[in-house]
């Protein structure tokens, strides 16, 4: 998949899901319809570019749009 | 005089054990009179709110902790965790107290240089609290305010020579034991095979898309001395294929009194004259080994390298020479469905450069488990989920009878049709020529 189409699928996905701001990788995976090495890898650049964000509770990590969010509101004011 | 008023940890300190609580108020202390003149990056009562807010949570019952955070070091998902404190107007010292976890040093050697400049940045940039280690093994920072995090992973990266550790679902700081470097046991450079590894998967340690934490660990021996039997997803550990090295001499001295047992480890109360036969031939596991006429036989076939009688008598019996590591999988500690320790995968594969066999195991189970694993799923309740056979399968490797743990305890290896000559089908007409109905 190329990356400027997996990353419309992903903005748009998460975006649709209401209530919900942050997700696990598998949820993302499953958006761009790809196996896990190769969602890894256009998701990592999503990083990259910070139209992601990770979140991590210390033991798990999830990931979401960048700026979504409460904490990310509050963590960014600080 | 410190800032808040803590009966209830000042009762803590009166126990018989070091206190963690006397150690966070030397610290409150020591950067109170600051007599290196440092210019702290981050409130000079950093340890006197810690206490305080710890205090109250005794006092409530409830934590102020918030759970997790986003903040991070750019393009790592991993080695920092944000922690924020909600009650930040009345302990403003731990409003941000984020922890970063530091990839400690192989086998944790260190020089006095090294753990001076690594005190000097944390005293400048943190609080000045460590934990030597974290249960994984890290150099465990616990303390700063956000806009310390990329300063300091520059000064660890660019003057330490030190990356951050793994945190989340990544695979985590590999640990090993002190390994050949001091320890005669080791079956195999557990220092060279972890930093291999750790180079090699520098993506799967700084960047989390795993459904869960994946733990290595590398014992040199099976006496295990980083637990990876306990705690690692994959346990490396040191086995030898061929036969226990006996010094007969040596065994005779140990039981003549002439060398201490234990390397005189247990010297400190008298226990009697050492007896071969009770401390010893008694204690195997298997039933493998007899002291008779002054000489000791060991049925090597039997041993399943406990390495009782090793430790006990060092002098005496060696390590074998034709030397390996078995990999065990699936160790986890109780979140869901109790404690689970590692299994045998592979009995034993010979530990050479470039790794390359080992790696092909590593990389199979994590195509599987990440296709597989449910979110927090950890790979031992996947391969219980859906069974040793599936993980054999996409591992590519043959049963092996040491992979059950006892006979009729793990009934999971069935055959499928293509595996049995003939299939499933049978000549009803032709099987009833042989058998009544």
């Amino acid at each position: 998949m190329e990356y400027e189409e997996a990353k419309e699928k992903i903005v748009e996905g998460l975006k649709k899901k209401k209530g919900k701001t942050k997700f696990y990788f598998n949820d993302l995976a499953k958006i761009l319809d790809e196996k896990p090495r190769a969602a890894k890898k256009l998701i990592t650049k999503m990083i990259e570019e910070q139209v992601l964000e990770y979140w991590s509770s210390g033991s798990t990590s999830l990931y979401g749009l960048k700026g979504y969010g409460k904490q990310a509101q509050a963590e960014e004011k600080e | 005089m410190a800032k808040h008023k803590t009966p209830l940890l000042d009762q803590l300190e009166t126990g018989p054990w070091p206190s963690f609580v006397s150690d966070i108020k030397r610290e409150a202390e020591s950067r109170a009179k600051n007599e290196r003149n440092i210019e702290y990056q981050i409130p000079q009562d950093v340890c006197e709110d810690l206490l305080g807010v710890l205090e109250l949570s005794f006092k409530q019952g409830r934590t102020h902790w918030k759970h997790g955070g986003i903040v991070g070091v750019f393009g790592y998902g991993g080695g920092v965790i944000g922690r924020y404190c909600d009650q930040p107007e009345q302990f403003p010292g731990v409003a941000h107290f984020h922890t970063m976890r530091v990839n400690q040093p192989g086998g944790k050697f260190y020089t006095t240089k090294f753990l001076k400049d690594l005190c000097d940045l944390w005293e400048f940039r943190g609080s000045g609290i460590t934990n030597m280690h974290g249960s994984t093994g890290d150099i465990v920072f616990l303390g700063t305010t956000t806009p310390q995090l990329e300063e300091i992973f520059y000064e660890l990266t660019h003057n330490l020579n030190q990356d951050l550790g793994g945190s989340g679902s990544n695979l985590r700081t590999p640990s090993d034991c002190i390994g050949q470097a001091r320890c005669e046991y080791a079956c195999y450079d557990t220092q060279a095979l972890c930093y291999n590894l750790t180079q090699d998967y520098q993506d799967e340690l700084h960047r989390p898309a795993f459904p869960y934490k994946f733990k290595f660990k590398f014992d040199g021996c099976p006496n295990c001395c980083v637990a990876s039997i306990a705690r690692a997803d994959m346990s490396y550990i040191g086995t030898w294929r061929d036969d226990i090295r006996i010094d007969q001499k040596a065994v005779n001295a140990y039981v003549g009194g002439e060398l201490a047992p234990n390397a005189g480890a247990h010297s400190g109360r008298d226990w009697g004259p050492f007896d071969i036969q009770k401390e010893v031939i008694n204690l195997c596991p298997t039933n493998c080994m007899r002291y008779e006429d002054g000489k000791l036989d060991i049925n090597n076939r039997e041993c399943t390298r406990c390495m009782h009688c090793i430790n006990v008598m060092p002098r005496a019996l060696r390590i074998g020479n034709d030397r390996g590591l078995s990999i065990l999988v699936g160790a986890k500690a109780p979140i869901l469905n109790g404690a689970q320790m590692s299994t045998m995968l592979v009995p034993f594969i010979k530990v050479e450069e470039p790794y390359d066999e080992i790696k092909e195991v590593i990389e199979a189970i994590w195509d599987w488990w990440m296709e597989e694993g449910k979110n927090r799923e950890r790979l031992g309740e996947l391969m219980k989920r859906q069974g040793l056979q599936k993980l054999l399968e996409v591992t590519g490797l043959k049963p092996d009878a040491r992979m059950v743990q006892e006979p009729r305890a793990n009934p999971y290896i069935f055959w499928k049709e293509e595996e049995v000559e003939g299939g499933f089908e049978r000549d009803i007409n032709e099987f009833r020529k042989y058998h009544q109905r």
